[in-house]
């Protein structure tokens, strides 16, 4: 048991998304109202969005852009060694862009559903809409 | 012309965009330009076909970017064989689909050829790529749409199925989408071929195992593949039928493809049966799935609802032929990924068909059909013989290739699961067959003489051209399994 404690410190980042995923997908299974559902699916999207950023990251590294300042000509040296080190890798955090835009696709259509459903049926919670549609 | 390939794709997606702007203007205009699209969509699809036979895969690089770094099509004859029948069938839909879109969504045709265009380029898309995370993205755009077009189906229960298929949907490609993180935090790539590459030397590592899974987790809620099933059904019987009838032969078909091209291309053989032993596990699981598939299809009173069971059954057939592990089961798999999109679709035209006239399908509605609606209950028998399997029809054919394929790894129980679930389904079939022959042919016209000839009341010749054309495929197709087997399968797997 003392070596999970390291384990758990050292890849917190990791142990965090995977708490995030089983709270969104707690709230999509054990939730009774349709909106707390949909917002379980966004925590839910939002904990793989985390996972991808932190795969990206380097302990001391900054942000990919490179500045290369000879075009003020004073230092004579004209290319700056470029240790990819320095720089945290920005292909999964622009990948997450595009998930991000999906997942806010899918929130809209899970949200413009359930008004469509509050209209007809004048409620939000589960177990009286499977009342209201085994009436029927 | 070397762009074929993604005009495949391009094409339908700019009638998307044109279909759009010109229902802003006039209503009626966007039908014509979304079969123009995807017109242009099946001729491309049949040249690359043409061309990948004669000269082997095509790499189509997008901008210009060499693939690790760019995203690029690569198209083999597996992927040109599944965008043929992607395209073809969309596009004979949307012939057939004419009417009943008028009649179903009142006023709003306009928005749905748009929502139906985007739903194919996501599908095309899927088949073409070779790019792990395009895959995601794309699989997202069809799953999106076909969110959309479930909750424009029936008013009441609709919306409440779509959205349930939301949640779940949202699962599926969310753990397809990890499975693809771990395999970049393993191989650094997402391209396929560069992927591949790159993981035959780790094939023991657990970041591996575990986006394998994960990936294959995430397809089977996709497919729906049996426990993972539930959102199938109230999805696909309460969405308009015109777009039932395409989501119900290509969406799971198009997942099942993913699947063989994750499990052949990017993981490979080797990986997969060699240093895994899940084989076994899932070859049970796909037993139980067909048969847990057809005995819930039996339980059915909806003809609409019986028939989206049997495709979780289907199902069953292809993920358990694609895990054999020996070449007659793929052979099956993939040769019923053909067939089973063609009887599907040659069903759904002819449940199409009846809804179009009769508007509720419950088994005891449908009496007298075969007096009242002959042609369609032609191309119905047709289709049916087809699923359960009879001979001439090409069901039968991929049946006896994963027959066969079960038999080489020993695999009996899957080959009876295939038997009984082939007898179900012709006890299924025979059933509705009985009632719309013998059953009393008027219903609620009490002035109607029980004597008296029966009106033709048939659907709109287009309807009936396209189910009849289908229909009569599904025997063409089974007389000429062997070509295809020997020019498109089997090379493809060597």
């Amino acid at each position: 048991m003392t070596d999970l404690l390291p384990l758990i410190v050292a890849k917190y980042n990791y142990w965090l998304y995977v708490i995030l995923m089983m709270i969104g997908l707690y709230a999509m299974i054990a939730k009774n109202n349709l909106i707390k559902k949909v917002v379980g699916m966004n925590i839910f999207q939002t904990a793989i969005i985390l996972f991808y950023l932190s795969i990206g990251y380097k302990k001391d590294a900054t942000l990919p852009i490179i500045e290369i300042e000879n075009a003020h000509g004073g230092h004579g040296a004209h290319e700056a060694v470029i240790h990819a080190l320095d720089y945290i890798n920005p292909l999964p955090h622009v990948l997450m862009l595009t998930a991000i835009v999906v997942s806010v696709a899918t929130f809209g259509v899970a949200m413009a559903l359930a008004v469509r459903i509050y209209q007809r049926y004048q409620t939000l919670e589960e177990d009286e809409l499977r009342m209201r549609l085994s009436e029927e | 012309m070397d762009n074929y390939p993604v005009l495949i794709v391009v094409a339908p997606l700019l009638a998307a965009l044109f279909a759009g702007l010109a229902a802003w203007i006039e209503e009626r205009l966007s039908y014509p330009i979304a079969l123009t699209g995807l017109a242009i969509s099946v001729f491309s699809a049949f040249k690359v076909l043409m061309k990948v036979i004669d000269s082997g895969t095509i790499q189509y690089r997008m901008a210009g970017w060499a693939p690790p770094i760019g995203i690029e099509y690569r198209i083999d004859l597996l992927n040109a064989m599944v965008l043929l029948l992607v395209s073809s069938i969309a596009f004979l839909n949307l012939v057939a689909s004419f009417k009943s879109v008028e009649q179903e969504t009142n006023d709003r045709a306009g928005s749905y050829y748009i929502i139906y265009l985007l739903f194919v380029v996501g599908l095309l898309g899927v088949t073409a790529t070779g790019d792990l995370f395009n895959l995601y993205v794309l699989i997202e755009i069809t799953s999106l749409t076909s969110y959309a077009q479930v909750a424009l189906g029936d008013r009441d229960r609709g919306p409440m199925a779509s959205l349930n298929y939301i949640f779940i949907g949202v699962i599926g490609a969310s753990f397809y989408l990890l499975g693809v993180g771990y395999l970049y935090m393993q191989t650094g790539s997402l391209n396929m071929a560069d992927v591949a590459h790159i993981l035959q030397s780790h094939q023991g590592s657990s970041i591996v195992l575990t986006a394998f899974i994960l990936c294959m987790i995430g397809l089977w809620i996709k497919m729906a593949f049996f426990p993972l099933h539930v959102w199938l059904p109230n999805a696909y019987s309460y969405s308009p039928v015109a777009f039932s009838r395409v989501v119900a032969p290509l969406m799971t078909k198009v997942m099942v493809y993913v699947m063989i091209r994750l499990m052949i291309t990017v993981f490979g053989f080797d990986y997969i049966f060699k240093t895994l032993h899940l084989a076994d596990a899932v070859v049970w699981l796909a037993t139980i799935a067909i048969v847990a598939g057809v005995v819930m299809a039996l339980a059915q009173k909806n003809l609409k609802k019986m028939l989206t069971y049997i495709i979780v059954c289907e199902i069953g057939y292809m993920v358990g032929g694609a895990w054999m592990g020996n070449q007659l089961g793929m052979t099956g798999a993939v040769l019923h990924i053909l067939n089973d999109a063609l009887m599907t679709f040659a069903m759904f035209l002819a449940v199409g068909n009846i809804v179009y006239k009769i508007k509720d399908v419950d088994l005891s509605d449908l009496s007298g059909l075969f007096g009242k609606m002959p042609w369609t209950m032609a191309g119905f028998v047709l289709a049916a013989f087809s699923i359960i399997g009879v001979p001439p029809t090409c069901g039968f054919f991929s049946k006896w290739y994963l027959i066969l394929g079960a038999f080489e790894k020993g695999a009996y129980h899957f080959a009876a699961a295939l038997i009984i679930s082939s007898l179900v389904c012709a006890v299924l079939f025979f059933r509705v067959f009985e009632i719309c022959f013998f059953g009393p042919v008027s219903k609620g016209d009490g002035h109607k003489e029980a004597h008296s000839p029966v009106k033709i009341e048939e659907a709109p010749v287009s309807m009936l051209i396209i189910s009849g054309l289908v229909s009569l495929s599904l025997i063409a197709v089974g007389l000429y399994s062997g070509t295809i087997v020997n020019t498109i399968i089997i090379p493809f797997l060597k």
